[in-house]
């Protein structure tokens, strides 16, 4: 279970205002994150994935602390072993997509199931300037996928996807998610985007 | 034609160009990352100064520099005291000369290409367990490489083309501080255009030769949405 308890300013066109968020996040399941735009959803991903600290809060993730504001604990980002989907991809110009994953894992089987996981074996050579959208937003999750990681954080991961893809691809991450047994916290705009995905809706 | 003329001016010029580009490298890319990371009072200053070299009149920097690497004062007396260098009149002086003048040249481009890339490409890095360093090199640097070739060749072509502070600082001694364009000045003075006219032509192609390979690269490399 990933307990998390923080609160910090956000900045709004209207000033500043608070963001505070007190979950328990079950672990080794799915757990969608919905609220209106500019509610702090990203932020709150950040904070999470220690690229963002709060004023203020604790985050125990499966017994081990990653903050605590109090006691002056902030677990480096390197050292919580999260992927993140990030919402505007942020793919590495320089590299292949087989170079993205490998960049995260030196292990060509494993490389090779998360290609065919984002149908994306044939794209393989390709760097992101000649992808698509979709399939950069395809390489953006099986990058965050290439290390393994104990919790997922996805900021809109399906937004540039087809129904069609989508449909696909939902069903399959949740079954590679079940057997690696990680946790996903997603940020989604459409509450019925997960609909029957996710165990846990949690409103910000 | 080429046969008049002595040709260690522009041996000279060379050497200096490359080895103050080659130093500039290894100074000037880390202190641009470090600019363009988050403002602060001490990063404008630390700018300011290093922009000073493209305002200021290349006699000034010369003149203050003469006067901080003379035996007689600050720290050109210091180095001369405790390890016998002297900077006045001495390639090494130039080289020196040349870093100070060429600042600006290589740590502009630099500079800003750092801050145009977006910093969600670093944190992805750290979230896949990957160090600052690691980063650094791995992502960072290889998503700026036609900037950093540009901001090399900028400061190479620009040190090649120095006068007047090299002219302060080195003055015109064959073999040692007489650059190219010190030999064109010095031939001109002598009424020695056919010379003069020599040592032009040949900086004139070296620099235009490469400013025309970095539009080659840049066209083929420079397809990062980035650069």
């Amino acid at each position: 279970m990933i307990q998390v308890d923080i609160s910090r300013e956000i900045k709004r066109y209207n000033g500043l205002e608070e963001l505070s968020f007190k979950a328990d996040i079950a672990s080794a399941a799915i757990t969608q994150i919905s609220g209106p735009s500019g509610s702090g959803k990203t932020t709150l991903l950040r904070i999470i994935a220690g690229l963002v600290k709060p004023g203020r809060g604790l985050i125990i993730a499966d017994g081990l602390t990653w903050l605590d504001t109090e006691n002056n604990i902030n677990l480096p980002t390197q050292l919580r072993n999260v992927g993140f989907v990030f919402q505007d991809y942020a793919l590495f110009p320089n590299m292949t997509v087989e170079q993205h994953l490998n960049y995260g894992i030196k292990d060509a089987d494993f490389v090779e199931r998360l290609l065919a996981l984002g149908r994306m074996e044939s794209f393989r050579n390709q760097k992101p300037l000649h992808l698509s959208g979709g399939q950069q937003q395809r390489l953006s999750i099986l990058r965050a996928l290439s290390t393994n990681p104990r919790l997922i954080l996805m900021d809109e991961p399906f937004s540039a996807l087809d129904r069609k893809l989508k449909d696909e691809l939902i069903p399959e991450l949740k079954a590679f998610f079940t057997e690696m047994k990680t946790t996903c916290l997603i940020v989604s705009h459409h509450p019925l985007e997960l609909e029957g995905i996710a165990s846990q809706v949690l409103e910000l | 034609m080429f046969e008049m003329i002595d040709l260690s001016p522009i041996w000279l010029s060379l050497r200096l160009a490359l080895i103050t580009t080659l130093i500039l490298l290894l100074i000037g890319i880390p202190v641009a990352y470090w600019l363009s990371r988050k403002s602060s009072w001490i990063k404008l200053v630390v700018e300011a100064l290093i922009t000073m070299p493209l305002v200021l009149p290349p006699s000034v920097l010369g003149f203050y520099l003469l006067l901080a690497f003379s035996p007689t004062n600050g720290p050109g007396k210091w180095l001369h005291e405790h390890f016998d260098i002297q900077l006045v009149f001495s390639f090494e002086g130039l080289v020196i000369a040349s870093i100070i003048y060429s600042l600006p040249f290589m740590i502009s481009p630099v500079k800003s290409a750092f801050a145009h890339l977006p910093v969600s490409i670093s944190e992805a890095s750290y979230t896949m367990g990957k160090s600052k360093t690691q980063t650094f090199f791995k992502i960072l640097i290889p998503n700026i490489r036609g900037s950093i070739l540009t901001a090399a060749v900028l400061t190479f072509a620009h040190t090649l083309g120095e006068f007047g502070v090299v002219l302060m600082i080195g003055g015109n001694i064959p073999d040692h501080t007489k650059v190219a364009s010190i030999a064109i000045y010095d031939a001109v003075e002598q009424m020695d255009y056919a010379s003069a006219n020599c040592y032009s032509l040949i900086l004139f192609a070296i620099t235009f030769i490469i400013v025309i390979a970095v539009f080659v690269f840049n066209k083929r490399a420079a397809k990062s949405p980035f650069e």
